[in-house]
């Protein structure tokens, strides 16, 4: 498999960029945060990114989908971190149908892929509790209602920083069946109906303008359909389709890591100081090539990952994580060179480059920061 | 089966029939086979390698048969390189005739060139040297001094170059000289070669930090060089000194592999000196730093490959080059760093009342600050990211 994107991937990738420069802009995330939207995103733009396809890149044929693979919808997924654009790719095909593609019998997957990416069903996954990500610290107690799962299940707890939660039509819920948070064993994942009993969701506005929310269950009663895959295996289905989640949010924060210093290396050929270009300034200079060395760094790790997803590697986990690390270092680095090096602009509201700052950074939070992706790559290499 | 598979197949049946078990292992300094007029060998060992790899043109598979190479193709000098990695062969030679001399001479030489010199690198007789840095040009290359004057069929030339590795064991060397000073500086530099032996060289080593003494200072007095010697244009010897920079920051990238090593890495010192009995590195701050060098290294690995890939898909980039000499120096520096704070006392023992294991670790570690000098400074290698990537002008 090539370190690059083959010509049926460019060509969807193509695709995405042309929907987004044409249809969503940096400017229309903006509108939505002005105007307070309560979806979060346009409906409109959504049912076109369906029309054209983009919510069933991943999905096998016989549930409705094109199966152009992960490393097809990452190259979408770049594009789209270039305008910011917002909408439930990322929470609903990514991660929710990666993680019924998973886990699910083959009655939910009929039931439930074509209705994803058919724009039918929007779901999201209620999984942190805490401030950072802990995908084995699960908490949220399920507590059969009988002797065993025959008569469901009664969720009790609390979840945070669920992507597009407010807006979803079904939730997938990890909660702790048994065993102790921390554990990876004890973990099972729910379909859960936001509108049921006990189900309260607040949106909570964060300084990017995506939309999460967060989640109380109070004495929440599940029937035994509810089960998404076995009761108490729940961690390794979870980690497969966060894995996918990790790729695809990587490729758009490399997206918008590229937009901003393709951007601030423009600002470099049109500002002036002292009479002259500030891009003739050496200092300026070295931290521009730097940033470009960086920059190709996280290109090849992106692509090796895919790969590895793509060919079923053993190392496929190690080496998500080997990218997801530098590409959350490098946004970091990369979005606050730009906000610095564009002087007092940089910190105004009207300059974009300040709606990308704030996004890189609840991207790194969001499915592991470089600190949680090292952690995993020394773990996973033996060290 | 492909062509290429077969090729493939071809080259494993013989690396495994031909290279000897004791090969098989990175070289230490002392055991690398450099060539020239006193070409020297570790062992018998070595020297059958030696013998066997210069006979099919294997210690240059992708020079034309003819000038003693092998012949390969692009594809095909990547399978011999990823089967030769795959058994750990050592290289059979190592110097600056297969890595820079040969290229140059392949890209620029006339016909007569190729064939006086191509034959002897391929075969390790003649070793090579290069002048370019001087006491007064460093960083700044094109303002060199070092002159050569016209006289009938030859010119004679009068300077000093600086940082002439291995001038001392060295049989030739190709030169930069001025042979116009009246106009532009990067205009009126002449790419020459003649022989050490020539009367008038004289070489100084010079004792680096690490105690390793290959660099030299090397001074011509009224070295007379025929002028059917030049490579290339009079005048015009920048472009050839410029792609022989290309070569060389192409060696200089992935010098872990080039130069021999302790064995060592950060993960295998973190396990030995702050693991425990499963292997995990204890201290936190360490282990993020191992696997932060690990991914880096991976990522050096494998850009080369994604360059090719990329060209094969029809998205090349050539600006992407421009980074492993950079990245490769520095995350080398960085690594050494990093093995010499976690084995700490154990690697930074000197001279001969001590024999840690780890000694030699002292030594690479103060090596790897030449890195990123010789070949064109980080500094440089920045300025041309900033100007040919970037299309970022100078002031």
């Amino acid at each position: 498999m090539p370190l690059a994107f083959n010509e049926e991937q460019r060509s969807l990738k193509d695709t995405a960029r042309d929907f987004a420069n044409d249809n969503t802009p940096v400017e229309a995330l903006r509108k939505l945060r002005d105007s307070k939207d309560p979806l979060g995103y346009s409906k409109e733009h959504w049912g076109q990114m369906i029309e054209l396809g983009f919510g069933g890149i991943i999905f096998p044929e016989a549930y409705g989908g094109f199966d152009f693979g992960v490393k097809g919808l990452a190259g979408c997924c770049e594009e789209f971190g270039r305008t910011l654009t917002a909408s439930p790719l990322l929470s609903s095909v990514a991660l929710s149908g990666s993680l019924i593609l998973e886990a699910g019998s083959e009655e939910q997957k009929q039931a439930l892929l074509p209705a994803i990416s058919m724009g039918e069903k929007r779901v999201a996954v209620a999984l942190e509790e805490g401030s950072r990500h802990n995908p084995a610290g699960v908490s949220l107690k399920g507590t059969l209602n009988g002797k065993s799962s025959e008569n469901g299940f009664t969720l009790n707890g609390r979840k945070t920083l669920v992507v597009d939660g407010h807006v979803a039509d079904l939730l997938i819920v990890a909660a702790r069946t048994s065993g102790e948070p921390g554990e990876q064993e004890g973990i099972s994942l729910f379909l859960v109906d936001p509108k049921a009993q006990g189900v309260e969701i607040q949106k909570n506005g964060m300084t990017d303008s995506r939309n999460y929310a967060r989640i109380s269950f109070t004495d929440v009663e599940l029937d035994s359909t509810a089960l998404l895959g076995e009761e108490g295996n729940g961690f390794a289905a979870l980690d497969k389709a966060l894995d996918v989640a990790r790729i695809c949010l990587s490729a758009e924060m490399f997206g918008s890591t590229q937009e901003v210093f393709e951007r601030t290396v423009q600002y470099f050929k049109e500002r002036k100081q002292f009479g002259v270009l500030i891009g003739t300034f050496q200092a300026l200079q070295h931290r521009a090539a730097f940033m470009f060395t960086e920059i190709q760094v996280c290109k090849t790790l992106l692509m090796n990952a895919l790969n590895a997803l793509e060919s079923g590697a053993d190392n496929a986990p190690a080496m998500i994580s080997a990218a997801r690390a530098k590409i959350c270092e490098i946004a970091e680095l990369v979005t606050n060179e730009a906000v610095q090096l564009h002087g007092g602009i940089g910190v105004t509201d009207e300059l974009e480059i300040g709606l990308f700052l704030k996004r890189a950074r609840t991207s790194q939070i969001l499915f592991g920061d470089e600190r949680f992706h090292y952690d995993r790559y020394a773990t996973l290499s033996g060290f | 089966m492909s062509d290429l598979k077969a090729f493939r197949q071809e080259i494993r049946a013989w690396l495994e029939d031909n290279c000897p078990q004791s090969m098989r292992t990175a070289a230490k300094m002392e055991e690398q086979v450099w060539g020239g007029r006193n070409i020297n060998f570790y062992s018998e060992d070595s020297r059958v390698w030696f013998e066997r790899c210069v006979e099919k043109g294997y210690t240059v598979p992708d020079w034309p048969k003819e000038y003693g190479g092998a012949g390969f193709d692009k594809k095909q000098h990547r399978i011999f390189e990823q089967e030769m990695e795959r058994l750990n062969c050592r290289p059979p030679q190592m110097n600056l005739g297969i890595w820079m001399a040969g290229p140059a001479i392949l890209e620029f030489g006339t016909e007569e060139q190729k064939r006086e010199h191509l034959p002897k690198i391929a075969r390790g007789e003649i070793r090579w040297c290069q002048g370019y840095s001087e006491p007064g040009a460093g960083s700044d290359l094109a303002s060199l001094q070092c002159k050569a004057v016209e006289d009938g069929d030859d010119f004679i030339i009068n300077g000093s170059k600086m940082w002439t590795s291995y001038a001392d064991e060295s049989d030739w060397i190709y030169c930069l000289v001025r042979t116009d000073p009246t106009g532009a500086k990067h205009d009126g530099i002449t790419f020459i070669l003649f022989d050490m032996q020539s009367e008038g060289v004289d070489v100084k080593p010079i004792e680096l930090i690490n105690g390793e003494t290959h660099f030299c200072q090397t001074f011509f007095d009224n070295v007379r060089v025929p002028k059917a010697q030049v490579l290339g244009e009079v005048d015009k010897g920048w472009t050839v000194a410029k792609r022989v920079l290309v070569f060389e920051r192409d060696v200089m990238s992935n010098m872990e592999s080039t130069v021999a090593v302790s064995g060592q890495s950060p993960r295998t010192i973190g396990q030995k000196y702050l693991g425990d009995e499963n292997g995990r590195v204890t201290d936190d701050v360490f282990r993020h730093a191992i696997a932060k060098h690990e991914v880096n290294r991976l990522a050096m690995e494998l850009t080369p490959q994604r360059m090719v890939d990329e060209y094969t898909q029809g998205v090349g980039d050539p600006t992407v080059a421009m980074i492993l000499k950079y990245v490769g120096t520095e995350e080398e520096k960085r690594k050494y760093e990093l093995m010499i704070k976690m084995a700490g006392e154990y690697c930074l023992g000197w001279g001969d009342d001590v024999s840690e294991l780890e000694e030699q670790l002292t030594s690479e570690w103060l090596g790897t600050k030449t890195y990123s000098i010789a070949g064109g400074t980080s500094e440089i290698q920045l300025n041309i990211i900033a100007k040919r990537a970037l299309g970022l002008l100078e002031k």
